[in-house]
């Protein structure tokens, strides 16, 4: 739209015509307050705080509602408008509680910062302010009335937002409440944007409330460890006897690639590592089968000695190794470089959540569609899966790019899933019908020939001329070869595949695989690698995870270091199968996996670690340590440990600092940093090096930027914590016979997450209240 | 039944039928019924308008807004269906005039809402009753029904191939759906909550579409402009002020009801002539002339023509004809409570200022009639209602606010004499009278 040009308190500005004026003036630093002006919400213009004078207009006039037009002259502060704004704040807080000391959003709230700005400091009223008791609403959403100025932003996120319209309006005047939808509580999808976006203290989080004055806590802004979205969070962490504790998640600067959005997950489910289950001391199983708690070095040499005893008597195709979906980038990739280098063995992979090697295949590093794309996509084309029960942030993406930008929405689903409500054309298929599907959209003979329905939503999509096509974990293999085929048909097609947790793509890009090297090269053809390693590695694909597992059945598979993950639950392995293998767990909790090992190191999660993960969609993002535990470790230390101890040349491993000089930079940041690591930023700046600690995933980093061209993204984007999309140059594999399909989806809800998701008192308590009431006995 | 009262100033244009039988259709066409539609048909839209501007019809909702002008703002060409919506939430205190027009003369409401349909070329019309006139809903369902029979309203209407279809809902007893906005919005099955304005209703309004929102007198006014011709009609009244209007006089005069005065008839000779003055020889303390949101006026403020002109010059507005006189027992500060806790009852709630600003109102009127209040709670309640005053989202904050800033500056001395535990000083005197208001 052509620019306007207008006056702003003496100020000539220019703005696209059209934009409300709030938002112009926002735009060039001029700060108009609003308690119900939110921006992508709609309009209300209920709170009357964004009044400003237009010349010749009679009455004052709302910021919010008004376009800016060519010559418009504007006043946003003047006697009059401050003391407009001033009445208004006099008359909010006449039945508001003033309970401040007391209030959860205390320090961080609109209304005593508009109240501190326009001075409402007198009481004009004696009389008794309306009160109604505190309501709990859900596990996580607590309510106070009195608190509330009715700005309706909680009402409008969540239908609007989220499309759950759970919260509304009951009675009129200074009777108006705001209400939940199940008469005393809430049926919706737990995701706290109504707590996110209410600017006083009237809807707290269960999880965070009366733990803590907001400036006592540090803010560091990291990447949820749940699903495969990988949602910025920034964890709110305060000192405690045990280390750094983490009171809360929220989303505060709403510069990640989830825009506004949180879920539940993101919000609430940190609370795992502050479980009083939490192992924090390593354990070695003793002559009577009972754990018995020990110090590291003990543990690291006792697991290091028999490690190295079966690497040297019976051979490394004897070891295997189990990789996590939630460790990061660069622990991954020094897990697969100690299998291969130091334990000599290819037997390593992981639990695979999507056919990401397809994908690579199939994709030829082109047309990937990061998860920023889906907020201004054009149109966009969901092929399976329930991205809102699986992919939340991408489901916030897809509503808000319709509901804002009017984004066409195609869903070809075998359920009627949430998303179809926003869709431009929804195609019932059965569950075997997906690759009938794509050979339709094709143009090929197909199943569907014949079909009405299906030939509307094949004749809307073939006109589109840009379109995203996201597919979830029905296509494996050929099928998402055959996807790709019919992007090639259609102008401007980017895809997405969907996986299951924070790094399940970044498992799959490390090489957590037995016939694949980081950046899906494939084992035979290891040259670079050889060269850049100084070692030799293994040629012959190893065992894959099931394959292990009937290993150690047999007894050939004598040792398995499993990290971060819980197979023996995943696959349902029988216990008895692994007697004879010695376990070494690295693992946060006693998991069913974990009961099985002759030895546990207790290790950090990602929220306790530095590094980086790639989402789902290929964004490579920054992961910094918020939190700490006394007792526990990275799975980078360990491993680095183990290495050392098994006789390895560390220096190898981790090709860090050349002048060797032992510091922990890299442990260190995190916390006190604030949101930005701006001690890594100010050395990339300086071109100084990082690395100067053995424990440094930057170190680690420089490596797999050399050998998997994909991740060369700019460090210094990446440590401001700016999200980077692997756009291209994945390595081109030619599969050469197909792939064992070891594909298991996990299935998670917006309430389960994996083993993980068992071990927060959250998701179990919010899970628990939605049971549906059990029938009473006679 | 409600019925009209008369004097022999009355001039019967909208009252004409009243009284005569003619709910039903078969008395109301004796009575020159349906020809003001068949001659809007042969004129069409623009002599509509034409003539509609001619009249100096303007709104008796209260606003005042010429009505031909109003009906021009629709966009000839629209991608949305237009409509027509009949304002029936007669809700101000001090008002009761449509419903004796519901009551009276149905017929002439459905006249006048396909007059309209006409101007705009709109399909369709609903009329919207206040819900705690549920019970006229049965008398203007079975005019509606009598149209259709007659082939007045349905397909082809008066043979002209015109198809023209009318609708009638009642509300859920909300003052605020009065507010032409929160009107489509509860038509619409919403919250009746007011709309941000702009768009106007003429270009975006019901379900989206351009709307002619008028109140049901006014629409009701409509055939009998082209019964009599606009100029016949315009001359009855004022300058800008044409035709005539039914005042709803009330409180403490002799003969209170509802009457039809032409525009800009002497506020005095209303009382004392029409009305029949104040009874039991009591002297006049006050006269809100328009319905419970207009400032009140003084009796050396009443010599003026009752026309929209004339009263907004005396410091007032014509409002919607609800004439309420007050003798000198009244005490004004409870008729100011009286006030207010209607507009705290009514208010939506939506905005800050009207919502939080009615409910302190009410609180400090109380406290101070009841004898709790100092000097600087008059301030207050002047402060308050100052700062409500153009800042709400709708009119309903004006409304409470400008007969309260009123109140004050009329009556300060009154309110002082309630300060400091002292209370009311017409406790005794109300206690020996009926009931006020």
């Amino acid at each position: 739209m052509a620019d306007v040009t207008f006056t702003v308190d003496g100020k000539k500005l220019t703005a696209p015509a059209g934009t409300l004026l709030i938002e112009a003036c926002r735009a060039h630093g001029i700060e108009i307050p609003a308690f119900c002006y939110y921006p992508g919400l709609s309009l209300q213009a209920a709170c009357r705080m964004c009044v400003v004078r237009l010349e010749k207009v009679p009455k004052l006039q709302t910021a919010c509602t008004t376009p800016v037009a060519e010559g418009m002259v504007v006043t946003t502060e003047s006697p009059e408008i401050a003391q407009a704004r001033k009445a208004t704040i006099e008359l909010l807080l006449g039945n508001h509680p003033l309970d401040c000391p007391v209030c959860d959003a205390g320090g961080e709230c609109e209304l005593q910062d508009m109240t501190f700005k326009y001075g409402a400091g007198e009481s004009k009223f004696v009389e008794i302010k309306q009160h109604r008791e505190e309501q709990q609403w859900s596990p996580v959403v607590f309510f106070d009335r009195p608190r509330c100025i009715l700005c309706y932003r909680c009402v409008r996120v969540c239908g609007e937002g989220m499309d759950v319209w759970a919260l509304g309006i009951q009675n009129r005047g200074a009777g108006s409440v705001i209400a939940p939808n199940k008469q005393d509580h809430l049926d919706c999808e737990e995701c706290g944007m109504c707590i996110d976006i209410c600017p006083v203290g009237a809807l707290t989080s269960g999880a965070y409330r009366y733990k803590t004055r907001p400036w006592e806590m540090s803010h560091v802004g990291t990447v949820c460890t749940h699903c495969g979205d990988g949602c910025k969070t920034t964890l709110g962490v305060r000192r405690s006897n045990e280390g750094m504790d983490i009171v809360r998640g929220d989303n505060r600067d709403k510069s990640g690639i989830n825009g506004d959005f949180l879920c539940i997950k993101g919000r609430y489910a940190f609370d795992f590592a502050a479980r009083e289950d939490r192992l924090i001391k390593p354990l070695i199983r003793q002559a009577d089968g009972q754990f018995e708690p020990v110090s590291w070095d003990e543990a690291i040499d006792f697991a290091a000695k028999k490690l190295r005893e079966i690497r040297d008597t019976r051979g490394g195709s004897a070891i295997g190794v189990i990789g996590s979906n939630r460790t990061t980038n660069e622990e991954s990739y020094l897990l697969q470089k100690f299998a291969r280098t130091v334990l000599g063995t290819n037997n390593i992979d992981h639990h695979r959540t999507a056919d990401y090697p397809a994908f690579a295949a199939a994709l030829r590093g082109q047309n990937e569609a990061s998860l920023r794309d889906f907020a201004a996509a054009k149109a966009i084309l969901v092929l399976g899966g329930d991205p809102t029960e699986q992919h939340p942030g991408l489901a916030w993406q897809i509503r808000t790019s319709v509901r804002l930008h009017g984004a066409r929405l195609y869903v070809a689903n075998h359920e009627s899933i949430k998303l179809r409500r926003q869709a431009t054309a929804f195609l019932e298929i059965q569950e075997s019908d997906y690759s009938s599907l794509i050979a339709y959209l094709s143009g090929g003979e197909s199943a569907l020939a014949g079909n009405n329905d299906a030939a509307a939503f094949r004749d809307a999509i073939r006109k589109e001329e840009s379109l995203l096509v996201v597919f979830g974990q029905d296509f494996r293999g050929g099928a998402i070869s055959a996807l790709v085929k019919f992007g090639a048909t259609q102008p401007n097609v980017k895809f997405a595949c969907l996986g299951d947790y924070v790094n399940s793509r970044g498992a799959a890009d490390m090489g957590l695989y037995p016939d694949l090297l980081p950046g899906y090269v494939p084992v035979t053809a290891a040259a670079q690698f050889t060269d850049e390693y100084g070692a030799s590695l293994p040629t012959q694909p190893g065992l894959d995870i099931l394959q292990m597992f009937d290993a150690a059945e047999s007894g050939s598979l004598a040792a398995l270091l499993v990290v971060g993950a819980n197979p023996v639950d995943r696959y349902g392995i029988d216990a008895a199968d692994l007697r004879n293998t010695f376990i070494i767990a690295q693992d946060m909790f006693l998991t069913e996996t974990a009961k099985l090992a002759s030895v546990i190191f207790p290790a950090a999660n990602l929220y306790e670690k530095s590094g980086t993960v790639s989402n789902t969609y290929g964004d490579l993002q920054l992961v910094k340590k918020a939190a700490d535990k006394a007792g526990v470790r990275t799975d980078f230390e360990i491993i680095v440990r183990l290495a050392d101890a098994m006789g390895a040349d560390i220096r190898k491993l981790v090709p860090f600092g050349k002048a060797g000089v032992r510091a922990d930079f890299g442990q260190a940041r995190g916390a006190q940093s604030g949101e930005v690591d701006r001690h890594g930023v100010w050395l990339a700046a300086n071109h100084l090096d990082p690395r100067l600690s053995p424990f440094d995933p930057f170190a680690i980093l420089d490596e797999i930027q050399r050998l998997v061209p994909a991740y060369s993204v700019p460090r210094l984007d990446l440590l401001a914590g700016n999200d980077q999309h692997l756009n291209s140059g994945l390595v081109q594999i030619e599969i050469a016979a197909p792939r064992r399909d070891l594909v298991l989806p996990s299935n998670d809800t917006l309430f389960t997450s994996g083993t993980l998701g068992r071990y927060s008192h959250t998701l179990g308590s919010v899970l628990e209240a939605r049971k549906p009431a059990e029938t009473a006995a006679d | 039944m409600a019925t009209l009262t008369t004097h022999p100033d009355c001039v019967p244009v909208v009252s004409y039928r009243f009284g005569k039988g003619a709910t039903s259709i078969d008395k109301y066409i004796e009575l020159e019924g349906y020809e003001a539609a068949r001659k809007a048909i042969a004129l069409g839209p623009d002599g509509i308008i034409t003539e509609m501007k001619a009249s100096n019809l303007r709104g008796r909702g209260g606003a005042g807004f010429p009505t031909g002008l109003k009906w021009s703002f629709v966009p000839k060409q629209s991608p949305k269906p237009k409509y027509v919506l009949v304002n029936g939430d007669e809700s101000e205190p001090g008002t009761c005039k449509d419903r004796l027009i519901f009551e009276h003369d149905p017929h002439s409401v459905i006249e006048g809402t396909i007059i309209a349909g006409l101007s705009v070329q709109a399909k369709m019309g609903f009329i919207y009753l206040r819900g705690e006139y549920r019970y006229l809903l049965k008398i203007m369902e079975r005019a509606v029904e009598e149209a259709y029979a007659k082939g007045f309203l349905g397909k082809n209407i008066f043979g002209s191939g015109i198809d023209f279809d009318v609708v009638t809902q009642t509300g859920a007893g909300a003052y605020e759906v009065g507010e032409e906005s929160a009107l489509m919005e509860s038509l619409e099955g919403k919250r009746g909550i007011p709309r941000i304005r702009p768009p106007f209703p003429a270009v975006v309004g019901l379900y989206g579409g351009p709307t002619i929102i008028n109140n049901a007198e006014t629409i009701a006014s409509v055939p009998h402009i082209f019964r009599m011709g606009a100029a016949e009609y315009a001359k009855l009244g004022t300058e800008r002020n044409g035709g005539t209007r039914l005042f709803c006089l009330s409180g403490h005069v002799e003969r209170p009801g509802v009457y039809e005065l032409p525009m800009g008839y002497n506020l005095r000779k209303m009382i004392y002539e029409v009305g029949g003055g104040i009874p039991n020889g009591k002297k006049l303390k006050a006269v809100v002339p328009g319905g419970s949101s207009t400032p009140v006026l003084l009796p050396e403020e009443i010599d003026i023509g009752m026309d929209f002109d004339q009263v907004g010059k005396a410091g007032s507005m014509l409002g919607s004809g609800g004439v309420v006189v007050l003798d000198e027992t009244t005490c004004m500060v409870e008729f100011a409570l009286r006030t207010m806790k209607f507009y705290r009852h009514e208010s939506c709630g939506w905005c800050i200022p009207c919502r939080e600003g009615t409910d302190w109102l009410e609180k400090s009127l109380t406290r101070l009639h009841n004898g709790g209040a100092v000097d600087r709670d008059i301030d207050n309640i002047r402060y308050l209602a100052e700062n409500m005053m153009g800042r709400t989202f709708c009119p309903l904050g004006d409304a409470a606010a400008m007969p309260t800033i009123a109140f004050v500056k009329k009556f300060r001395k009154e309110f002082e004499d309630h300060l400091e535990g002292k209370g009311c000083p017409y406790r005794h005197a109300r206690e020996a009278e009926p009931a006020l208001v």
